[in-house]
């Protein structure tokens, strides 16, 4: 594992190691962020936030913290992160902390979480874990965006909060669609992501 | 160093738990003011919003000391009760105490408008819903009978169905009903299963799916109103 390049523990995340289309991790918080771009965007940035400082604190313990409660080590480490950005959040941008409401919480139980510290911190120097944790927060804030881009736009015929969606349009009889609003339209794009992204690149699709 | 002996593990988790609540606790005070400042602005919003102003967070609190002019705190008869700031009542302790003479209940005063005496009453809401507490702001014309606007918001009510009672479809509904019969008998709004009649001047349609927290509104308005009833009789006009 050391061997891999710093660029590439950046890189991998974002495509062919994608924590949700291809490790098909924080499915559960990607469905419920997504309706507008705003919220998707500060819960993307929170995630990178804490998936990178969990990774690289808990790197830096790695071989002080005893084997029989590492799980719970990496859990208080996560948790006082969550914390720490959720007060931040509330203080500093309180509308969307009002509708992120649980879910900046539930970063504690994202599997993208514990993964990473598993499967990378607890094995990998501090820097490579740190970059490791930013990578998988992009990778994870990407789809995020899309998500909420095409929710937003097709849902609210809007972006980022404007109205973009002319007037014109729907004198001619378009509509918002109401479905994509609600979290079963997310699976569904997400399933459509899933499979763009595996006719793109034939090596991930399992035997 | 052995790190599976029993005594390490014990040391480490104490020292790991002391020093992340020791963390924990400095960013939380220094936190504090500025979440405070947000809920108190987004009080200033919901007063204002009940009275059709619409503001953000950025300039809520100058139209909220431009257009609030006046404030005061009442008690269950009617009373006036000095030496209370009306926007510092946290009206969900004061529905818990005991004695229902000891509830104390904010008013604000809204003047749109400086030059002309068009006033408004403010009234504060609480009560429960489905899931969770629910609670708003109903503004009254100087009849102290009419409603001119309302806001009402909810913790956790189920989106799209209890949750639409934040929304301004519902709301305007309230606009123009009255709360006190022909009689001047103390009747409240009321939210009609299947829909209000159109002559209905103390009815609303209830909401579809959401009956639980329509229900609840409609005991929140009848039980907090109630409280300012006789308040509103004395100085009817």
């Amino acid at each position: 594992m050391a061997q891999i390049k710093n660029s590439k523990l950046l890189a991998n995340p974002l495509n062919l190691q994608n924590p949700i289309t291809v490790q098909v991790l924080g499915i559960c918080s990607s469905l419920a962020v997504t309706v507008q771009m705003k919220p998707a965007f500060v819960m993307g940035l929170s995630v990178t936030l804490v998936t990178a400082f969990s990774n690289l604190i808990i790197s830096a313990l790695r071989n002080t913290i005893p084997n029989r409660i590492r799980i719970i080590v990496q859990l208080v480490v996560v948790a006082a992160l969550v914390i720490i950005v959720d007060q931040a959040l509330k203080a500093y941008v309180y509308d969307v902390w009002k509708q992120l409401s649980v879910f900046v919480g539930l970063i504690i139980t994202n599997c993208i979480l514990m993964g990473r510290l598993e499967a990378f911190a607890m094995g990998n120097k501090p820097i490579p874990s740190f970059i490791d944790g930013i990578g998988n927060g992009l990778g994870y804030s990407i789809i995020l965006l899309t998500l909420a881009f095409i929710r937003e736009l097709l849902g609210s015929g809007s972006i980022w909060g404007y109205k973009v969606m002319p007037p014109l349009v729907y004198q001619l009889g378009y509509e918002n669609n109401g479905l994509m609003i609600l979290p079963p339209m997310a699976v569904i794009l997400i399933g459509l992501i899933i499979w763009a992204q595996r006719s793109w690149k034939k090596e991930l699709i399992e035997k | 160093m052995n790190t599976e002996k029993n005594s390490y593990i014990f040391i480490y988790s104490t020292i790991m738990v002391l020093v992340i609540a020791a963390a924990l606790t400095v960013v939380a005070l220094q936190l504090k003011p500025a979440q405070e400042n947000n809920v108190r602005i987004e009080k200033m919003q919901n007063i204002l919003q009940s009275v059709n102003i619409s503001s953000t967070p950025k300039d809520a609190e100058l139209i909220y000391k431009e257009k609030i002019t006046e404030t005061f705190v009442i008690n269950n008869t009617g009373v006036l009760v000095e030496n209370k700031s009306a926007f510092d009542i946290n009206l969900a302790d004061e529905l818990k105490k005991e004695k229902a003479e000891e509830r104390l209940f904010p008013v604000f005063v809204c003047t749109p408008n400086k030059n002309d005496s068009i006033k408004y009453f403010i009234v504060q809401l609480r009560g429960k819903g489905l899931w969770g507490p629910i609670w708003g702001y109903m503004s009254f014309n100087t009849d102290l009978n009419t409603v001119y606007g309302c806001m009402f918001d909810h913790k956790g009510e189920t989106p799209g169905l209890g949750a639409e009672i934040n929304t301004a479809v519902f709301q305007t509904q309230f606009k123009g009903k009255t709360i006190f019969d022909e009689n001047n008998k103390f009747t409240s709004i009321a939210t009609v299963k299947g829909g209000a009649k159109d002559n209905d001047t103390h009815g609303v349609d209830a909401i579809s799916g959401g009956t639980i927290t329509s229900k609840g509104l409609e005991q929140m308005l009848y039980d907090c109103l109630k409280n300012y009833e006789s308040y509103f009789s004395k100085n009817k006009k």
